[in-house]
């Protein structure tokens, strides 16, 4: 940065184009370095965790994912490593966050982007930010001490109730405590929210000023905006934040093994306690040895392979959507 | 869409009836219940987070004191008093050997995807791959550092669970320190350029420090969510009773560990320290995240 005047050392420095070439090399070789250390990461979780995970996939074969039972300590026999009720538990808890909280976050990001009075935006944000903020094992306590015993009477008042109708009844069966699916369920949702409204909002960001401003020119309410503007707009964008929150709610780990009861069960009952496939590993990885702990990390290898495949999907469906929206190619 | 209703009153003017009378009912009512479930969706939001803070502050402010803050950790949970002295210095010393590893990395990642790779393929798989890890769960980054590092030296330590941490950082540092990184003027760049300053120089002395409120304030945000993480910790840092100041030695341990084991336990007394070590813990994350957005704020109009 000698440059400012001409002068014959200028000249100098400009025609010697090697000088300083080192230090440009080394600082882009570096920066690549840093880059590819993500894609260094995640290629030695695979390598390692599926190598450490290979006496279990070898004692147990296919019906490592098939077989419903999991005995790591027979009282005769072989022991047992069948992850079938853990993903069943992982499934069921995170489909009941999504029914929750997907329509919650979509209407909070409306609120933020089509309804809120200015004033009220930025306060809205901040309960979203320290919602996000509140670590997860808090939620977990809060769930296990709080929020379970205080939902035992709602179970039970709604066994009384629906027990009785066909299907639904089966769904609602004899209440215990109130460590169940449903309750993991429901602190996967508020765990869950911050990160669907975020995705969303920005999608929803995204609509045209112009579309909407048709819509409301051509004697539309807000509401029927909203519906014939942003939400055909925004759909992929939606379905791609829904994914990153399914992605989210399988891997928690600490609340759901707080709340969940920690019970191997395939159950239609959602008040019935089960175990998830993330919370097993953290309950049970302390007093594994041999096959048990190539089991527990055979559970994250499935875990892992799911969570990347469903963030893969989601990303390319927002960042497409996105892209689209801004009449760039995707 | 079929909106248009035909006017049923036309003023003097000649031009159709604009105001909302003309709605009919079923639309305004339709428009109603809409605006209203949009608005119980965010008291919805509202609710869980008043009553974690309350529950969080009533139970875990009875438990509150300089000893809380200062003493052991009893090493039975049924015994009484004690404190999380070993659980905060874990917590700080972990979170900030991850945070003093993964920002620089992150922060050189980013200045790659944004100064050097671009829209290049390879960038772009770095980019999506760096959004994948987000998503990868704390639970798997624990036990990949248990199988690459705890095994290997053959003990858990405190450094362990910082290297947990730290993987879990960097994809959330370098997202946001790339996000920073675009909204540096064009112009800055070339200027510094044209005074003949190599890339690697106008990286580092200008465009760096242009956007270093920005990059800081996400970095803090970053580690406000790995000061939370707790299933790493439990995997790969074992326990303690009594502050361990080394990290490399001995196994170590973190508020968030101890929230957990303390919660599933029936005893009062150890229900009592997990919500006393919430509420440390809280305070920790929102420090971090309040510091974030007051430098954000702070410095978002000068850098314009």
């Amino acid at each position: 940065m000698t440059l400012t005047n001409p002068s014959p050392a200028a000249e100098v420095a400009v025609r010697r184009r090697g000088h300083g070439a080192l230090g440009d090399r080394v600082f882009s070789w570096w920066t690549l370095g840093t880059g590819l250390l993500v894609l260094a990461i995640l290629g030695l979780i695979l390598v390692t965790t599926v190598r450490e995970a290979w006496p279990a996939f070898d004692a147990m074969g296919p019906r490592f994912v098939t077989e419903r039972v999991w005995d790591p300590n027979p009282a005769t026999g072989d022991a047992i490593f069948g992850a079938l009720s853990f993903a069943y538990g992982t499934a069921v808890s995170s489909l009941i966050a999504l029914l929750f909280a997907v329509p919650v976050s979509v209407g909070i990001a409306l609120f933020l982007t089509e309804l809120a009075p200015r004033r009220l935006r930025g306060p809205a944000v901040t309960v979203i930010d320290l919602l996000a903020a509140v670590p997860s094992v808090v939620f977990g306590l809060w769930g296990i001490l709080v929020v379970a015993p205080a939902l035992v009477p709602v179970y039970q008042w709604t066994h009384d109730v629906f027990g009785g109708v066909p299907l639904l009844g089966r769904l609602v069966g004899p209440v215990g405590s109130g460590r169940t699916f449903m309750t993991a369920g429901l602190i996967l949702a508020i765990m869950i929210t911050p990160i669907i409204t975020s995705i969303t909002r920005e999608v929803f960001g995204t609509v045209p000023r112009a579309d909407k401003d048709a819509a409301l020119a051509l004697g539309a309410t807000r509401w029927e905006m909203i519906r014939g503007a942003v939400l055909p707009h925004s759909f992929g964008g939606i379905v791609g934040a829904v994914m990153l929150g399914l992605g989210r709610a399988m891997g928690e780990t600490i609340a759901v093994a707080l709340v969940i009861g920690g019970a191997t069960n395939i159950t239609a009952n959602l008040f019935a306690p089960g175990n998830s496939m993330a919370a097993v590993i953290v309950q049970q990885f302390g007093e594994s040895t041999g096959t048990f702990t190539a089991a527990l990390i055979g559970l994250g290898v499935v875990l892992f392979a799911m969570t990347v495949l469903i963030n893969v999907f989601a990303r390319v469906v927002v960042r497409r959507a996105e892209a689209r929206m801004k009449g760039g190619v995707a | 869409m079929t909106l248009t209703a035909p006017p049923t009153f036309r003023p003097a003017g000649g031009g159709p009836d604009l105001t909302r009378a003309a709605l009919s009912g079923r639309r305004r009512l339709t428009n109603h219940l809409a605006t209203a479930a949009i608005w119980a969706a965010v008291l919805l939001a509202v609710v869980p987070l008043a009553l974690v803070t309350y529950t969080v502050i009533t139970r875990g402010g009875g438990v509150m004191s300089l000893s809380f803050l200062t003493e052991d950790i009893p090493n039975s949970y049924r015994r009484d008093g004690g404190g999380m002295a070993p659980a905060i210095v874990g917590t700080l010393l972990i979170t900030g050997t991850a945070a003093l590893m993964a920002i620089p990395l992150g922060v050189f990642g980013a200045i790659y995807l944004n100064e050097y790779g671009k829209q290049r393929p390879l960038a772009r798989l770095i980019r999506l791959m760096a959004d994948v890890m987000t998503g990868v769960p704390s639970i798997v980054m624990g036990l990949f550092v248990y199988l690459s590092w705890v095994l290997l030296v053959g003990a858990q330590t405190g450094f362990a669970g910082a290297l947990a941490l730290a993987c879990l950082m960097l994809p959330v540092v370098i997202r946001s320190s790339e996000e920073m990184l675009r909204l540096v003027p064009e112009e800055l760049r070339q200027a510094s350029m044209a005074l003949g300053a190599r890339k690697w120089q106008t990286t580092l002395t200008v465009v760096l420090p242009a956007a270093i409120s920005g990059i800081t304030s996400g970095s803090l945000l970053a580690v406000a969510r790995a000061a939370g993480e707790t299933a790493p910790i439990i995997i790969v840092t074992g326990i303690v009773f009594s502050p361990n100041w080394n990290l490399f030695d001995g196994s170590n341990t973190a508020l968030p560990a101890q929230i957990f084991r303390n919660a599933s336990q029936p005893f009062d007394a150890a229900q009592d320290r997990a919500w006393g070590a919430a509420l440390t813990l809280i305070v920790i994350v929102l420090g971090c995240t309040v510091l974030a957005r007051l430098i954000s704020r702070r410095f978002a109009t000068k850098e314009r």
